[in-house]
């Protein structure tokens, strides 16, 4: 009886079709592979997808703003913001666990080895990129140029909007460095969600996987896929960016 | 002028950093008038501006723009949107010409016949060939020039100038001092010109306020601004022996 899972199997693109063989080289069935590598897939663009989306909603105001505003301790925040930037994800891991286990105060939730609990962890070591690069940003644009936007009429809302379509190179850098954040990590993602064939395991859990069972092949086929993905959607960000800037 | 109080500053303090301090003890600005802020580089031309512009407060006194005291409250956005203000360094938006000419009519609301105010606005300081040019990718000249655009195309009841000409050169100076001049035909616009040239001064304004080192020394009508000031620091300016 072939071991038919995907951790166990090697690989092959030939032509159309995927061939998967196990530990013996007997090939096992093409479906049951590609059906599995399209769910890692698929959970990899749902929890990088969601992470990043939940960082740029939060965090690109929360950057503008604290682009802009002056208060006391306001270096401060910054310094933090930065620090986020360099959060260990297994750290990240190891709190949201604590926070989530069965004797965790968030326990009530059920999150634990779920992707909503690998969302929320990718969330946290995205969302301080946002707000840092979008922050650097709009401090960038000169002072005297908010005042000008101003003095065109522009409320505070409109004005802070413009001021991002402004810094809008700074505002897709931070998103495109936040998606690099979130779909490269693997350290908290392991943690929290348990690397669970066809539940929680994502590219990445599956690569460090395959490698610890010296399947570098399919490791390294995995591997071309994450990248191809994160080409991908750097080329749509890119797109996003310059699509309607003049020639 | 219709003897209406458009601006009235009293006792202003407005410190820019530390080594500025702009001092004004006492300034009207009548509703209609055509007022020059004249006076040396660095004498605190802008920063009245800008205290007028309703954008920075003072540091001290009572400011009061439409009869609304800001030392108080921050002008409504309705009233703001009366004011409009060409800065010395214009920042202008990305994205065309007309798209930054269209700017302040698209925050207001205001979408009916905004091609053809636009248009209008083109023609009138001869910007029709840069209408689809990316703005930043303007001239200095040219930036100034859009920047008035953009001021002149909401119609503003009171306008400030900061140096609207400094980077053009004579024929598009005599054009700006034009269009500026024709929008003194409505009897509510109000202008402030703040200019460091003394010729231009006397061209364009009825009412000539001084300043030097942060100080407002004199105001009076142009006139007798430039024939017999009262305050021998004019004097010397006008007379060209003011070395600064």
């Amino acid at each position: 009886m072939p071991h038919r899972s995907i951790c166990a199997a090697t690989f092959k693109r030939i032509g159309e079709s995927a061939i998967l063989h196990d530990r013996e080289n007997r090939v096992i069935r093409d479906g049951d592979a590609m059906s599995e590598l399209w769910e890692i897939l698929w959970l990899t663009v749902r929890v990088s997808g969601l992470a990043v989306l939940i960082s740029a909603v939060v965090g690109v105001p929360l950057g503008a703003w604290l682009g802009l505003a002056r208060f006391r301790g306001k270096s401060l925040v910054v310094a933090a913001v930065h620090t986020g930037m360099a959060l260990p994800p297994v750290v990240v891991g190891l709190v949201l666990f604590i926070l989530l286990s069965n004797s965790g105060p968030l326990a009530s939730l059920d999150w634990l080895f779920t992707s909503r609990a690998m969302v929320v962890a990718q969330t946290v070591l995205a969302l301080p990129f946002v707000v840092g690069i979008t922050r650097n940003a709009v401090a960038a644009v000169p002072a005297d140029f908010v005042l000008q936007v101003r003095a065109t009429g522009a409320s505070h809302r409109q004005t802070r909007w413009t001021l991002l379509r402004e810094a809008r190179d700074g505002v897709a850098l931070a998103v495109a460095a936040a998606f690099g954040r979130s779909i490269s990590e693997v350290g908290a993602v392991l943690i929290v969600g348990g690397n669970i064939q066809g539940h929680t395991r994502v590219l990445t859990t599956a690569i460090v996987l395959e490698t610890g069972k010296g399947q570098f092949q399919f490791a390294l086929a995995l591997s071309a896929v994450l990248l191809g993905l994160a080409v991908l959607v750097n080329l749509f960000i890119l797109r996003m960016q310059y699509g309607r800037r003049l020639a | 002028m219709n003897g209406e109080v458009c601006c009235r500053l009293s006792g202003v303090r407005k410190r820019h950093d530390a080594s500025f301090m702009l001092e004004v003890e006492d300034l009207q600005i009548a509703t209609g008038e055509m007022l020059c802020l004249l006076g040396p580089t660095g004498a605190g031309k802008s920063t009245l501006l800008r205290l007028l512009s309703a954008l920075e407060q003072s540091s001290a006194g009572e400011v009061k723009i439409f009869d609304h005291r800001l030392d108080r409250d921050p002008l409504p956005l309705s009233r703001q949107r009366k004011i409009a203000m060409v800065f010395q360094r214009p920042q202008l938006l990305s994205g065309t010409v007309r798209a930054n000419i269209e700017y302040g009519l698209r925050v207001r609301g205001e979408r009916a016949n905004l091609a053809d105010r636009v248009d209008a606005v083109l023609r009138r300081l001869n910007l029709q060939p840069l209408a689809g040019q990316a703005a930043t990718k303007l001239s200095g000249g040219q930036a100034q020039l859009v920047a008035l655009a953009r001021a002149l195309v909401v119609e503003p009841e009171l306008l400030l100038l900061d140096e609207p000409t400094s980077q053009l050169d004579p024929a598009h100076v005599a054009l700006v001092e034009q269009a500026v001049v024709d929008e003194r035909k409505s009897p509510e616009r109000t202008i402030v010109w703040a200019t460091h040239n003394l010729f231009q001064a006397r061209r364009i304004s009825e009412r000539v306020a001084f300043l030097l080192n942060g100080e407002l020394i004199e105001v009076s009508s142009s006139d007798k601004f430039f024939e017999s000031p009262s305050d021998p620091r004019t004097a010397e300016f006008v007379e060209g022996k003011m070395i600064y």
